[in-house]
């Protein structure tokens, strides 16, 4: 079994090798068949191992497997070795699956553009980083995965890299990126340090040997969390992914909302044991999330971009996932995740259907009605909306109420805040939902013309998602709803170590978790229903003009001026350092300094070429002179 | 015997390609490539032959050539190789035959000459990483800065002879402190011994007291700071670098500097340990102002070579940031950060070279859009701005990972400092795709003309360049067991002279308590 582990990360990195070297000489078809059929066999072989854990014997919880020893010396050692576990297998299921299904969406969307090609090397090339990221059984391995997941996103985040803005966009994204990174090298330093090995095996067994709350894992966590922060997109680091949103749509929707931005979600999770032993950054991964929950649901209120609004939904629904982790919930923080990316890739995907029908426009208010005119989209996205919502039985609802559970259980501000996000959340999807599908079409005459629903290969990838954010909640159903919760019992074996040291958790009962869900879904149908009146009844639109804005309003339309801040705060002093430098300390000090000394010499040889007058009456004269001063000098000393 | 060769082979080599050249330019040329390459196939069989020598635990020498040249004042033709040096010699003939193959088109008068001034500047560096006589040493980094003025001098562009001046300055400046220092030691040792040598392993035996050896490390330390660079002593470089033939960039880049860092490892350490030791945090601070120091003025630069020169000061920040750190980690991660800086820095300036042979400016601000039309070029820049901003699969992340991961233990503040400038390498290195291949074409539609992308030669030299990139960067091991002796053997002898002199200082101590009771 384990040999099999090999080849998923392989199959995706030959077919970016295949299709780089033979680029010119294969027809979109064949580079088509073989991006798409590498993730495909990636998937089949996925799910062999997913299944074979799902109905593997007590204790035999993992498959691992080493392809070579990639660094040894003195005390370090790492190795390319790879660790299937429940954990991972989750990952991989999502990476693949979800994946293949954004590529062969992607064979429709992109066919008519000239990077095709280029389009889809990258798009392997990411799911194998991916795969290495989730699959690496050591720090050092996760970081390749991670950082080579990175290059991917700048890669294709300006995939059109014509325009200045996305390739600005694409170089945001990369810098705010690597300054998490930083965090989480570091944190891979202190831990090599403190533990002598940075496989995850060696760490966490040692880690039982530290205490609760030990201030040597408190830094190593919150190191770790800090890159979290960047690839996650968590205040204060998330600015870049509403500017991601350059990129081609299945990007979004792959790297930008499944996948790559869940990275510090699987790598809290799969750290759950050292989180675990520091409650205090379980406190602040807590706090971050939950700001961020807040704090991008109101932003996504007021954009009239239909990306922008699915991107801040992302940065919204992330900090979610965090609240959960910090709660120390990972299997939840996991189930939402999962569940986040099906609708979230349907809600991405559907929104790439309509800007293709809509002549690649974006803006909601130049839309409406689209429902005639793209039926099957229309289904779909109203599925995804419903699901991320939380109206059951779609998947948002049992995973998104799972959260807020925990959140009552542990406290009431961290629920009632969360509470607010997830109301926030259903009100601005269902204005996103209302303005671009029913009403009046709002486009120009010539745009209104040529819209169309998109080919097959788009829409059959809709409709799976669309059945899989229906179903995908099923995975865990509540006991109090009569389920068992599956995934919890298939994760149960990676978290263990953490819920022995963590001890037992308190659980709401019944009557109270009842109560809560009756109310949350009561409010969240008040908030569709205000959306309902405001953008259908009303027939309402936001306006253009920025000026007749409330201020309130201004502040949430403009995101804060968070981007602006940074741009005076951090961009300018810096690139003003950098000329400073130059031309200060480098032109006029060091270099004056060195052509002075040069000046100096050249001007002291000059004169000093005077004394050589050829005059032997001069040089009499001198040489008495200096041996008077000799004498003087040496009967004073 | 070997050894010996390898420097006649290209001392000749010049000489006779430049003769031909009178009569035949394309004969000089091909002289010039086929005398590195067999140099480069004679180091790579001494590479594959290197097993018994990782194997035997007895001498740290895998190849040792002796012969007298000036006895009455101790002076010998000694040479002597081991994994550091081969790794070395290897990264210079490599480099060497990619010299060779971008100044074919480039340089079009005096080619002779050229081709000759090449082979010597390769037979200095050759000489300056074999050579275990201090005074043949001296000699032989003479060599390489002569021929390395006029390569810079006559074939450089607009403000050649300023930036050959002061090329010139500097490294003469620093190397005569070293020439002090290595005549100090020879009649400190001569001396004390009896026996005057200029001969490494007799000097590295000599005693002194540590004001003495204070002050003798100095003055190797100032020509190998100097060659690094160190922060503030690096503004030749810039100015060197951008005025250079591509030929002589990629030298200077990835040769040149690198004989400062192997001078560091080879002599200053084995020989000073202690007073090494006592300027460590000092080096390590100035380790770090250079990467942060380097990283941010690259980020400002519209002269893609400067840009690439300054990104080569931060990279070389933690190089001493590595070295005097004093721990295998540390080393290991020196000794690859100068392999692969050697052959990513390299692969940028051939890069500008063959943008400015297109376009003739090296104005980043004019450039832009180059992606379209050049693919294939613009893949091997992205390659290569990925790996100077340590994306981990290419070798420099495990060279700087070593690095931060060695020099942690030795100095937290300073690593995380360090650190700081992976994310200013990210800003710099994405600068390059912005401004060049990005974007829309800026340049009027009649000056690129001749853009066309890369033509075969121009391959030849890029691929290898890409496969050993990731080579080093997904299976290093190779090249850090070959390492892996001298470093520790590096490491011990120093470990053992600090514990030596420490231990004398104690009977010192012991004797004169005694005196008092």
């Amino acid at each position: 079994m384990s040999d099999l582990i090999g080849f998923i990360p392989l199959a995706p990195l030959l077919g970016f090798l295949f299709i780089g070297f033979l680029n010119k000489s294969l027809t979109k078809g064949w580079v088509s068949f073989f991006a798409c059929g590498a993730v495909f066999v990636a998937f089949i072989l996925s799910s062999v191992l997913f299944f074979n854990l799902l109905n593997a014997p007590e204790g035999q919880a993992a498959f691992t497997y080493t392809a070579f020893d990639w660094i040894t010396t003195g005390n370090f050692s790492v190795s390319f070795s790879f660790l299937v576990d429940p954990l991972s297998a989750t990952m991989m299921m999502i990476i693949t699956g979800v994946g293949f299904l954004i590529h062969v969406y992607s064979v429709g969307y992109m066919y008519h553009d000239d990077g095709f090609r280029r389009f889809f090397m990258y798009l392997n090339l990411f799911i194998f980083f991916m795969l290495l990221l989730v699959m690496g059984s050591n720090y050092l391995l996760m970081f390749v995965g991670w950082e080579g997941v990175g290059l991917c996103s700048y890669l294709l985040i300006g995939f059109w890299f014509k325009n200045q803005d996305y390739n600005d966009a694409a170089k945001k994204a990369f810098i705010m990126n690597r300054i998490g990174d930083l965090g989480l090298i570091l944190g891979v330093i202190l831990i090599f340090v403190t533990f002598g090995s940075i496989n995850y095996a060696d760490v966490f067994s040692k880690a039982g040997e530290f205490p609760v709350g030990s201030e040597i894992i408190t830094w190593i966590t919150i190191l770790l969390f800090v890159g979290a922060i960047g690839k996650s997109a968590q205040i204060p680091l998330y600015t870049w992914l509403p500017d991601a949103m350059a990129g081609p749509t299945p990007v979004s929707a792959l790297i930008h909302a499944a996948t790559m931005v869940t990275a510090g979600v699987y790598m809290i999770a799969r750290n759950n044991v050292l989180y675990t032993l520091s409650p205090f950054t379980l406190e602040i991964v807590t706090v971050i999330g939950l700001a961020t929950a807040l704090f991008a649901a109101t932003i996504a209120i007021a954009q009239n971009d239909i990306k922008k609004v699915l991107a801040y939904s992302t940065v919204s629904q992330l900090g979610l996932m965090f609240v959960a982790l910090g709660l120390g919930a990972f299997t939840t923080g996991i189930f939402h995740m999962a569940t986040h990316a099906f609708f979230k890739a349907l809600l991405f995907l559907g929104a790439g259907s309509v800007i293709h029908g809509m002549s690649d426009e974006q803006d909601i208010r130049k839309m409406g009605g689209l429902r005639k005119y793209l039926p099957i989209t229309f289904i779909t996205f109203l599925v995804g909306t419903l699901a991320i919502a939380g109206i059951p039985p779609f998947a948002g609802f049992f995973s998104k109420d799972e959260i807020l559970a925990n959140a009552f259980a542990h406290s009431k501000v961290v629920y009632a805040v969360g509470a607010i996000a997830s109301l926030l959340t259903s009100f601005y999807m269902f204005r996103l939902f209302f303005l671009t599908f029913s009403g009046e079409n709002r486009a120009s005459e010539e745009v209104k013309h040529h819209i169309h629903e998109s080919p097959k290969s788009m829409t059959i990838p809709l409709m799976v998602l669309a059945v899989l954010s229906l179903i995908g909640g099923f995975m865990g159903v509540p006991e109090v709803l009569g389920g068992s919760h599956a995934l919890n019992n298939f994760l149960s074996p990676v978290f263990a170590q953490s819920a022995q040291i963590a001890g037992e958790h308190h659980h709401l009962d019944h009557s109270t978790e009842l109560i809560l869900m009756g109310l949350i879904v009561g409010l969240t149908l008040v908030m569709i229903f205000i959306a309902y009146s405001i953008y259908v009844r009303r027939k309402s639109v936001p306006t253009s003009n920025e000026a007749s804005l409330g201020a309130a309003h201004r502040l949430v339309y403009n995101k804060y001026y968070v981007d602006e801040a940074y741009n005076t705060v951090v961009v300018k002093p810096l690139y003003f350092l950098s000329k400073v430098f130059d031309s200060v300390v480098e032109k006029l000090l060091i270099d004056n300094i060195v052509n002075g000394t040069g000046k100096a010499i050249t001007w002291g040889s000059k004169t000093l070429r005077l004394v050589q007058t050829g005059n032997t009456g001069f040089y009499i004269l001198a040489m008495v002179i200096s041996i008077i001063v000799l004498l003087v000098s040496r009967s004073f000393l | 015997m070997v050894l010996l060769l390898f420097i006649i082979i290209l001392m000749a080599g010049g000489v006779v390609a430049w003769i031909a050249s009178r009569f035949n330019e394309t004969v000089g040329k091909i002289i010039a490539l086929l005398t590195v390459s067999a140099d480069l196939a004679l180091s790579i069989m001494v590479w594959l032959n290197r097993q018994a020598y990782l194997d035997s635990s007895q001498d740290q020498w895998m190849m040792r050539f002796n012969a007298e040249w000036i006895p009455t004042f101790g002076i010998s033709v000694s040479f002597a190789l081991d994994g550091l040096s081969l790794l070395m010699i290897m990264l210079t003939f490599f480099l060497g035959v990619l010299a060779v193959l971008t100044s074919w088109k480039e340089i079009e008068y005096r080619t002779g000459f050229y081709y000759f001034n090449l082979l010597w500047v390769l037979a200095g560096i050759t000489g300056v990483f074999l050579t275990m006589d201090l005074f043949l040493f001296y000699f032989f980094w003479e060599v390489m800065l002569i021929p390395m003025y006029f390569l810079i001098g006559v074939w450089g562009h607009e403000n050649k002879t300023y930036a050959a001046y002061k090329f010139f300055i500097f490294t003469q400046a620093s190397g005569l402190l070293m020439l002090l220092a290595i005549l100090s030691l020879y009649f400190i040792h001569g001396s004390a011994n009896g026996t005057y040598t200029f001969n490494y392993f007799e000097l590295l035996n000599t005693t002194y007291s540590p004001e003495v050896g204070r002050l003798l490390m100095l003055g190797f330390l100032a020509a190998f700071v100097v060659k690094l660079p160190v922060v503030p002593f690096h503004t030749w470089l810039p100015d060197a670098h951008s005025q250079a033939p591509t030929a002589g960039s990629l030298i200077l880049a990835g040769l040149l500097l690198k004989t400062g860092a192997y001078g560091l490892l080879r002599f200053v350490v084995p020989f000073f340990p202690e007073a090494s030791l006592e300027l460590a945090p000092v080096a390590m601070l100035f380790g770090v102002i250079g990467i942060l120091y380097g990283a941010i003025l690259a980020f400002s630069q519209t002269d893609f070579k400067r840009l690439v020169a300054y990104t080569s000061v931060s990279h070389m920040g933690f190089v001493i940031l590595g070295v005097f750190a004093f721990n295998e980690l540390a080393w290991q991660g020196v000794v690859m950060q100068m392999i692969t800086h050697g052959i990513s820095t390299g692969a940028l300036f051939i890069l500008a070279g063959s943008l400015y042979e297109r376009i003739h400016t090296r104005d980043i601000t004019s450039m832009g859009g180059f992606w379209a039309r050049m693919p294939f070029m613009a893949v091997i820049a992205l390659i290569f701005s990925m790996a100077s901003l340590g994306l981990p699969g290419l070798g420099n992340f495990v060279a700087e990972f070593l690095t931060l991961l060695g020099s942690w233990s030795a100095n937290r503040t300073l690593t995380i400092f360090a650190a700081i400038g992976l994310v200013g390498a990210t800003a710099y290195s994405l600068r390059i795709m912005q401004k060049i291949y990005y974007g829309e074409a800026r340049m009027d539609p009649h000056r690129s003309s001749h853009s066309q992308d890369l033509g075969t030669r121009e391959k030849l030299i890029f691929i290898p360049m890409v496969l050993l990139i990731v080579w080093l960067g997904v299976y290093p091991q190779v090249f850090i067991d070959t390492a892996k002796r001298p470093v520790n053997d590096g490491l011990k002898l120093s470990e053992q002279k600090i514990r030596k002199s420490f231990e004398a200082r104690e009977a010192v101590l012991n004797q004169k308590g005694g005196a008092h009771e």
